[in-house]
């Protein structure tokens, strides 16, 4: 029996926990994506450092709260500051979409056009960030660091292999099913919700119903920004925050929005889990699982992993690939949120 | 007066004209009916009536009030519904959606609209919770012009709404297109069946090249020599 749990534990640890966390962040993120596909119809790449600056402004707000004392302790004092960075990260988008995206959605710009535009506004942001916090590590997790100790669960379960729970972790997936609960309540069961949709399906009716275009446009940038904000704080939380690593978090993010179908929410919360889950089943080492399962030194001294951890960003583009050579519309047809 | 007067309207896409000076008017309870042939203006002088093309020359009014400047969505504020000829329904949302989103301007309770609407067009009251773009093109129809009466309009246009039906639907169409102008609402519609068309029309504009040809009631069109050996095919 300890032969098989030990070797589970192993994977639940370094796999199935992280895998939960990280596929939460960037189906968060890919929601924002395709959120912005589907309603504004283009591929915003400065999503990633929208997230960042989310999450800095969160970060800030906490320095500041710690330094007039106020604390939620065990929890940490980010979550009482994400209010404040989501707020900030709402005002950067409308500010962007006043002075940048709505020149080309009047001059009905081409895709290529909104692409290269985005990524204009990636390096600006991303130029701010790097001007108001430097570039260096933001250590701000203050809470508790664990849930469960690697060490306690050895006490109870009495198996030599550890399996710890990062708080981290736990916050983060219990916030990103709230957050997902809550769009989807609002996308299928509100009048605004229901709006934005048939704008997405079908702007020219949508007019003629005499949906206001600007508040669709206004509000979808609201709900992605916060989207955003919650992501890219998440991931500061559970991976510590540094500007660099928000800039190469974009690949993934587009990755599971294209992989779960762009412009349909369901799909990009698929497609975060099935990126997340890839990546971390590819780059793990199984040397342990394999010693478990069939003894000492069956496969030599190899760490009998598929591909070095130096290669994950690869993962996100070989599941691009097959996908796009398989089902080129994505798991679920795209577009239609 | 009549309610809705399109005059003299001059513009198209581009700077190529398309619409030459005609003009098209409806009053409440009235069916009009605007026929020609292909590339004649018809669906053209449609959008510019509801703000969907700038026009250079010309005016619309509804109620005596000048609307020329106004926005598509302003236009339905003011009592206007248009059905355009495809893409008409919102295709990824349940039939029911597709006639709340028509009530969108409403925001008092939309239950009693919506139950008229259902006795208009029964099947719509079965499918409620399917996607409308899972149904039968007949039936897409059906959602499509009742989306555009939950506004509640006094003028409600439609695009060739019999485009690509069965004969028998197209009857049951028409049938129902009678029944909303009973009620009070002016009708303003483009077609392809040019004779049906004006068997139910009160009013009938002829455009060739963007210009009233021939108008009158539609009984008169029917009889008029030649419009019927030009258009209605003797």
């Amino acid at each position: 029996m300890e032969m098989l749990l030990n070797p589970l534990a192993l994977l639940a640890n370094f796999v199935l926990v992280p895998g939960l966390a990280y596929g939460s962040q960037l189906a968060l993120g890919a929601l924002g994506v395709t959120m912005v596909y589907a309603v504004l119809n283009f591929s915003n790449f400065s999503h990633g450092e929208v997230m960042s600056f989310g999450a800095m402004i969160t970060i800030l707000s906490t320095y500041w709260l710690q330094s007039i004392g106020l604390s939620i302790s065990p929890l940490p004092t980010a979550l009482l500051a994400l209010p404040l960075g989501i707020l900030g990260t709402i005002g950067l988008c409308l500010l962007l979409d006043r002075l940048v995206f709505r020149f080309y959605r009047h001059q009905r710009a081409s895709s290529v056009t909104y692409l290269i535009v985005s990524i204009g506004v990636m390096f600006v942001i991303g130029g701010v960030i790097r001007f108001v916090i430097g570039p260096n590590d933001q250590n701000f997790n203050d809470g508790d660091r664990f849930l469960l100790k690697a060490r306690e669960f050895k006490e109870i379960s009495g198996l030599s292999e550890g399996l710890a729970i990062k708080s981290s972790q736990a916050i983060t997936v219990f916030t990103a099913v709230i957050v997902v609960a809550a769009i989807f309540w609002f996308l299928n069961r509100t009048r605004t919700g229901k709006s934005m949709r048939a704008y997405a399906d079908n702007q020219d009716l949508a007019l003629l119903s005499g949906i206001n275009p600007d508040r669709v446009v206004s509000i979808t940038w609201i709900i992605t920004a916060g989207l955003a904000a919650v992501a890219g704080t998440l991931y500061g939380l559970d991976k510590s925050y540094k500007p660099l690593v928000y800039l190469h978090l974009v690949l993934p993010i587009f990755a599971a929005a294209i992989v779960g179908g762009v412009g349909n929410p369901l799909g990009a919360i698929v497609g975060g889990f099935v990126i997340a889950f890839s990546e971390l089943l590819l780059t793990f080492a199984y040397k342990k699982v394999a010693a478990y399962l069939f003894g000492e030194g069956l496969f030599g001294d190899g760490l009998l992993q598929i591909l070095s951890t130096d290669y994950k960003f690869a993962v996100s583009f070989m599941i691009l690939v097959v996908v796009l050579l398989i089902k080129p519309t994505g798991i679920f047809s795209g577009k239609s949120l | 007066m009549t309610f809705m007067i399109g005059e003299n309207m001059v513009g198209g896409y581009g700077s190529t004209d398309i619409l030459n000076g005609c003009s098209i008017c409806v009053d409440l309870g009235e069916i009009a009916v605007v026929v020609g042939p292909n590339g004649a203006g018809k669906s053209t002088a449609m959008k510019a009536i509801f703000g969907m093309l700038n026009l250079r020359g010309g005016k619309i009014s509804i109620d005596g009030e000048d609307i020329t400047a106004l926005a598509p969505f302003e236009r339905v504020r003011k009592g206007m519904a248009f059905v355009p000829q495809t893409h008409n329904v919102f295709n990824s949302m349940t039939v029911e959606e597709n006639l709340e989103m028509g009530a969108f301007i409403n925001t008092s309770p939309i239950a009693g609209i919506m139950a008229q609407v259902y006795d208009l067009f029964p099947v719509l009251k079965e499918k409620r919770h399917q996607r409308a773009g899972e149904l039968s093109g007949g039936q897409r129809q059906q959602v499509a012009v009742g989306r555009a009466l939950m506004t509640e309009p006094k003028l409600l246009m439609l695009d060739e709404p019999t485009a690509g039906v069965s004969p028998i639907v197209m009857d049951e169409l028409f049938d129902r297109i009678i029944d909303v102008a009973s009620t009070g609402i002016a009708v303003l519609m483009v077609e392809q069946n040019a004779k049906q068309a004006l068997g139910i029309a009160d009013q009938g504009f002829v455009l060739v090249q963007g210009e009233n040809r021939y108008t009158g009631s539609g009984t008169a069109l029917l009889h008029n020599a030649n419009v019927r050996k030009a258009f209605l095919g003797g």
